[in-house]
């Protein structure tokens, strides 16, 4: 009885760590964009925020951007579909925040005679499961742009519709080649093969085995998160987009939900094609580096190090994320149909078949 | 396809220009930050209420008029200024002046700034130098039209 108590407890404060981390990230992902943008354009960025006249470059904006949120008026367009105006928002959020479950922090915390493993459900179709809910996220676009009942919106979520099935079929086929090479739909069994050596030097890691894998993989997961070299549903430019008719916190959600496709395309990126949270060379007991010479650590040292190298990780995919975002302009409408499907789809094809020739051989 | 890879070549330079620009300016902030003086800085911001870009020498700014040695207004009320302005903010009610030699003054003289395009047109039109758009002020905004309408007490002073 106890066991299960506790072991329920050690979810629940796993679910609860890793919605904290997500939704941190999430807030200052925002202000990041702000002052990468902002440096980036030889600019300062927001940095006027203060609590008692102390500013610290601006750290307290998102605060200060959530209080303006939770303040301003929800207002719902009275020829809308109320009831889904409403849900849009939280399906679009939902749909993103509950892929943090299938994704792995680290390897297994040992605290006494008790393994926690550290991630939420390690699920053997793990890596089906994110990319089944990053798809279903759609549905929250395309009932945004409906419910609002409002031309714009309507365009901004048939685009977000019609973009979807030109890259998802890309996301997918490129992964094909990874799944091959690693044998595994379990996202920690991935990261445990990408432990190993290749060539008794180089890490086991996607990008080494997969580059052009990584390559379709970043170009689609780049239009998964519908930021700007992809914005076709938002079209901050052209139409406003499916959001047109919402305000306020709900508006809010919609944003947030961009920022954490970010992260979570980001530790997609790292999980998969960058070792997860594996630091080159090191064991369960340590480093063990190729060129003789060991460096044994504690085990607590140890996960330490996974955890923050996969957080170091995540974070340059999230900084590269911007750094995108603030550097190219967009892609016409057409551009991105013919980029999916005229040359993802086609190159992944060929990706797949090299890595069956490659492993036969 | 050769075309292609030309351009996806261009791609990856634009990404390294902008990620040049972050890492230097984040260097220079992060030397600012340590207290080390460089001749160049990380950004070009001018952070505006306590920093100030220094108003150009012929910028038109708020209004003057410019008095005589006595203290009393230079202006003649030759109505010059309220012909010439175009958006017709200026209202002058002439006085006599008991010296014959300026003959009329200016008992009201009234810019509604905000009906003022800052034209300068007033300033070229006054024959005697009396109104003068060189003050270098250009803050003040207020929170009613009343406040905006200048007199000449304000306009002296």
């Amino acid at each position: 009885m106890t066991e299960t108590l506790t072991e329920m407890l050690v979810i629940f404060i796993k679910i609860v760590c890793a919605l904290v981390w997500l939704l941190a990230l999430t807030l200052y992902l925002t202000w990041l964009e702000r002052k990468e943008s902002a440096l980036i354009q030889d600019r300062l960025g927001a940095n006027r925020a203060s609590i008692f006249g102390i500013r610290i470059i601006g750290l307290f904006q998102p605060f200060a951007d959530a209080i303006k949120m939770i303040f301003k008026e929800d207002f719902v367009p009275p020829f809308s579909r109320k009831f889904l105006h409403t849900m849009a928002p939280f399906i679009s959020f939902f749909f993103v925040a509950i892929t943090i479950a299938a994704i792995p922090f680290g390897d297994t915390l040992r605290i006494g005679n008790r393994t926690i493993n550290l991630q939420i459900l390690d699920f053997n179709v793990g890596l089906l499961f994110i990319l089944a809910m990053l798809s279903l996220g759609i549905y929250g676009i395309i009932i945004s742009g409906w419910a609002s009942n409002n031309k714009y919106t309507l365009i901004g979520g048939l685009r977000g519709a019609a973009q979807v099935i030109s890259y998802e079929v890309a996301l997918g086929l490129s992964l094909i080649g990874l799944i091959m090479v690693y044998p595994s739909l379990r996202l920690s069994s991935i990261v445990l093969y990408q432990g190993e050596l290749l060539f008794g030097f180089l890490p086991k890691w996607g990008i080494f085995l997969q580059p052009l894998g990584f390559g379709i993989f970043l170009f689609a997961a780049l239009a998964e998160t519908k930021r700007v070299p992809f914005d076709l549903p938002e079209g901050e430019s052209e139409i406003i987009g499916f959001f047109t008719e919402y305000s306020g916190l709900k508006w809010g959600l919609f944003m947030m939900t961009d920022f954490m496709e970010v992260i979570i395309v980001s530790t997609l990126l790292t999980t998969l094609f960058f070792g997860g949270w594996q630091v080159p060379w090191l064991a369960s007991d340590g480093f063990h580096f190729p060129w003789g010479g060991e460096l044994l650590l504690p085990h607590v040292v140890v996960i330490l190090l996974q955890v923050a190298a996969f957080n170091i990780k995540v974070f340059f995919f999230c900084w590269l994320q911007i750094l995108i975002r603030w550097t190219y302009p967009r892609f016409r409408y057409d551009q991105v149909m013919d980029l999916g499907w005229k040359l993802l789809v086609p190159l992944s094809l060929v990706n797949i078949i090299g890595t069956g020739i490659i492993m036969t051989i | 396809m050769i075309k292609a890879l030309g351009y996806f070549i261009e791609i990856i330079r634009g990404g390294l220009i902008t990620t040049r620009h972050f890492v230097v300016n984040l260097f220079y902030h992060i030397l600012k930050v340590l207290g080390i003086k460089t001749k160049r800085k990380g950004s070009v911001t001018i952070q505006y209420p306590e920093q100030k870009k220094e108003i150009a020498s012929r910028h038109r700014s708020l209004h003057r008029l410019m008095t005589r040695p006595d203290g009393k207004p230079r202006c003649v009320a030759c109505m010059l200024c309220v012909t010439v302005c175009p958006s017709e903010c200026i209202y002058v009610e002439a006085a006599e002046d008991p010296d014959p030699e300026i003959q009329k003054y200016p008992a009201k003289f009234i810019i509604d700034l905000g009906r003022c395009c800052f034209c300068g047109f007033c300033v070229e039109a006054c024959p005697e130098d009396a109104i003068r758009m060189d003050t270098g002020n250009v803050e003040f905004a207020q929170y009613s039209q009343q406040d905006l309408i200048y007199d000449l007490d304000k306009l002296i002073g």
